[in-house]
């Protein structure tokens, strides 16, 4: 029988193994920020270790750096200061606050080449299942396994079961990748992944353009896998060929021809197989308070009542906190909040996509509209195409680069009660600032709600 | 990490599912640069409600949390486990974990010990009921006590070792120097370094 992509993957780098024992992998790429770091360096100063390969690992600051011109504030700028020390003191590339080439760190890895097909990735955040977009095995993890990685380039664990989601068919005009995350999890639901590796497959992913397959591959998390992977193909190869980490010359083809080995393999079996029909996916809408607790845009907010028994307790709770009634048609609800961004829609796609919609129109007086590029490139990139202009007139604030109102931990909070459409990846109680309601959606009925006022699509804008 | 053999006492009946770790430990609390003070932060924004199972005194000094499947959703800070672990807890027992918090858990000493609805949903029955009902975790014979219910639950061979004898996981894997380096120079030559481009 065949192998997997993530099998594959896994199998290249297992450094040891031994009955009864997690496997010992190799890492070759160890991504860094200043949140869930500090006490991973301070071990290691307790224990008098170096850092095993320092030129395996990058550091940024990401999640609480402000995106305006404020300076940020003192305990955040502590944890920057901290990080900017720690890379100095053991030897680590940072891009720091300010740096042209800083960034949220699941942006920047792929934008600068470094996150290659076939490759070990792991980080201190959930959302390092982005990197499987490249067909990388990337993973999140906690800071005494940071410490572990920093301290030994390795990391133990067990290995992951395969599963295998099929999405095929032409995906109507109006529903982007979001869509199809959103309508993933929905289906498998937050722990549907658990333990296991997603392999997205199908003619509606090979379809996507690599910023599609972030998106995707961002919130394989959001349903509880370990990690989410797509087979490295052409596109992935056009995409990364001339970034600043990619191999070149001899060491390209080289590299081509390896990654094109990597396939799974025709008889591979997967634990579990899902399949998703595209063509019958409509923009999603999340109406709780956890990424599986979604409907489409044409629905209502569901009776709770209605759903199975053991999702009716949380259904309850989730309604309560967000303040929304049964049967409420989703387009009548109104935001005061529209925050494009994050790890999951925070490339130059997303933004194009958002300011297609916004060209020529105005943001409902009343809403804050915030737009965050993923990166100071993606930014730069966005304002040489005039996108800034666009999301200016229309009434956004245009940012720098970071984590911002993604989980609030700068200054971009939700004040308690607000209610927001994002584009982000988690709409869990409190996550855009305590009491905040977040709803999760794509970036262009993130842009069309903001000019709505209320949940809507670019098609009913006049 | 400190050995753990055996953690015994009373249990709170947090009995909620998809319970994820900003609900743990709020975004704002991840500012500090240490391993403590993350107890005041545990469940935050739920303990503002005073009929917060946390905030009832009869619970107090509980060692065991009871809760719901898919504990430990989302995020994958470690500070989630320390949080608990600082506020006096030492196993979750859940119908079923998210899979960084279980290994961050691990690696904490804090034990996730995973057992059915329907069990689960006995013992917070029985810590409803009483809450000063006794239930005990013994890692060592892989079994949960409770009057009149005696689960097992499983746990890896490595997993249980580590917990019993407190292992430091560093420490252990630099005794496997020599295969690191040897897998080092077999690796590659186009993959990347983060030198100057």
């Amino acid at each position: 029988m065949g192998s997997a992509l993530s099998e594959k993957i896994w199998e290249r780098h297992v450094v040891r193994r031994a009955a009864g024992e997690p496997d010992l992998l190799y890492v070759d790429l160890h991504l860094v920020h200043e949140v869930t770091s500090p006490q991973a360096f301070e071990g290691l100063r307790l224990a008098r270790r170096p850092v095993r390969r320092p030129e395996l690992t990058l550091a940024t600051m990401d999640h609480n750096v402000p995106t305006n011109d404020e300076p940020p504030e003192p305990i955040s700028a502590k944890q920057i200061e901290a990080m900017a020390r720690n890379a100095r003191e053991f030897g680590i590339r940072c891009f720091p606050m300010g740096s042209p080439e800083q960034g949220i760190v699941h942006v920047i890895s792929p934008q600068l080449g470094l996150t290659q097909p076939g490759m070990t990735i792991v980080c201190g955040d959930s959302h390092t299942s982005t990197h499987g977009a490249l067909g990388a095995l990337a993973w999140g993890i906690g800071t005494s396994e940071i410490e572990h990685v920093l301290a030994t380039q390795t990391i133990a664990q067990t290995k992951p079961g395969t599963m295998a989601v099929i999405v095929d068919g032409a995906l109507p005009a109006d529903c982007a990748a979001k869509d199809v995350i959103l309508a993933i999890i929905a289906r498998i639901g937050t722990s549907g992944g658990v333990g296991k590796v997603i392999e997205y497959r199908g003619s509606t992913i090979r379809a996507l353009a690599m910023e599609g397959r972030l998106t995707i591959s961002n919130m394989s998390i959001e349903a509880g896998a370990r990690a989410g992977i797509v087979g490295p193909d052409n596109i992935t190869f056009a995409w990364l060929e001339g970034r600043p980490y990619a191999p070149k010359g001899q060491h390209w083809e080289k590299a081509l021809d390896d990654w094109r080995s990597l396939a799974t393999d025709p008889d591979a079996r997967f634990d579990r197989e899902v399949k998703i029909d595209a063509r019958r996916l409509r923009p999603y809408v999340t109406w709780g308070t956890n990424p599986a607790q979604s409907v489409t845009i044409e629905d209502r907010v569901p009776e709770p009542d209605a759903l199975p028994a053991d999702a009716r307790d949380s259904a309850r709770r989730a309604l309560a906190y967000q303040d929304l009634r049964p049967g409420t048609p989703v387009r009548d609800i109104a935001v005061d909040a529209v925050f494009i961004g994050s790890c999951s829609n925070a490339r130059l796609d997303d933004l194009r996509a958002a300011a297609d919609v916004l060209q020529g129109r105005h943001v409902k007086p009343g809403i804050r509209a915030l737009a965050v590029p993923g990166s100071m490139r993606v930014k730069a990139d966005a304002e040489r195409m005039g996108l800034d202009r666009v999301f200016i007139d229309a009434g956004f604030e245009w940012r720098d680069a970071g984590c911002s109102m993604c989980l609030g931990m700068n200054p971009d909070i939700l004040r308690p009660g607000e209610r927001c459409a994002s584009t982000s990846n988690r709409n869990f109680e409190g996550r855009q600032g305590p009491g905040g309601r977040t709803h999760l959606v794509s970036p262009a009925v993130a842009a069309a709600t903001a000019i709505a006022g209320h949940f809507a699509l670019p098609s009913d804008l006049r | 990490m400190e050995a753990v053999r055996r953690i015994a006492g009373r249990a709170l009946p947090l009995a909620r599912a998809d319970v994820d770790t900003d609900q743990i430990i709020p975004s704002h609390w991840l500012k500090r640069l240490e391993r403590t003070g993350y107890a005041e932060g545990l469940f935050e924004a739920w303990r503002r409600d005073p009929a917060f199972v946390l905030n009832d005194d009869r619970y107090r000094g509980a060692v065991i949390l009871l809760a719901g499947a898919n504990f430990g959703c989302g995020s994958s800070r470690e500070h989630a486990v320390w949080a608990l672990l600082e506020s006096g807890f030492r196993a979750v027992i859940a119908p079923s974990f998210a899979d960084i918090f279980r290994n961050n858990a691990l690696k904490n000493g804090l034990v996730p010990v995973e057992l059915d609805e329907t069990t689960t949903g006995r013992l917070v029955a029985l810590v409803r009921a009483d809450p000063a009902t006794e239930i005990a975790v013994d890692i060592e014979r892989r079994i949960v006590e409770a009057p009149g219910v005696r689960p097992s639950f499983e746990i890896d061979d490595f997993a249980r070792t580590r917990l019993l004898e407190g292992l430091d996981d560093i420490a252990l894997t630099l005794r496997y120097e020599v295969d690191v380096a040897a897998y080092e120079r077999k690796r590659p030559e186009w993959l990347p370094r983060v030198i100057a481009p």
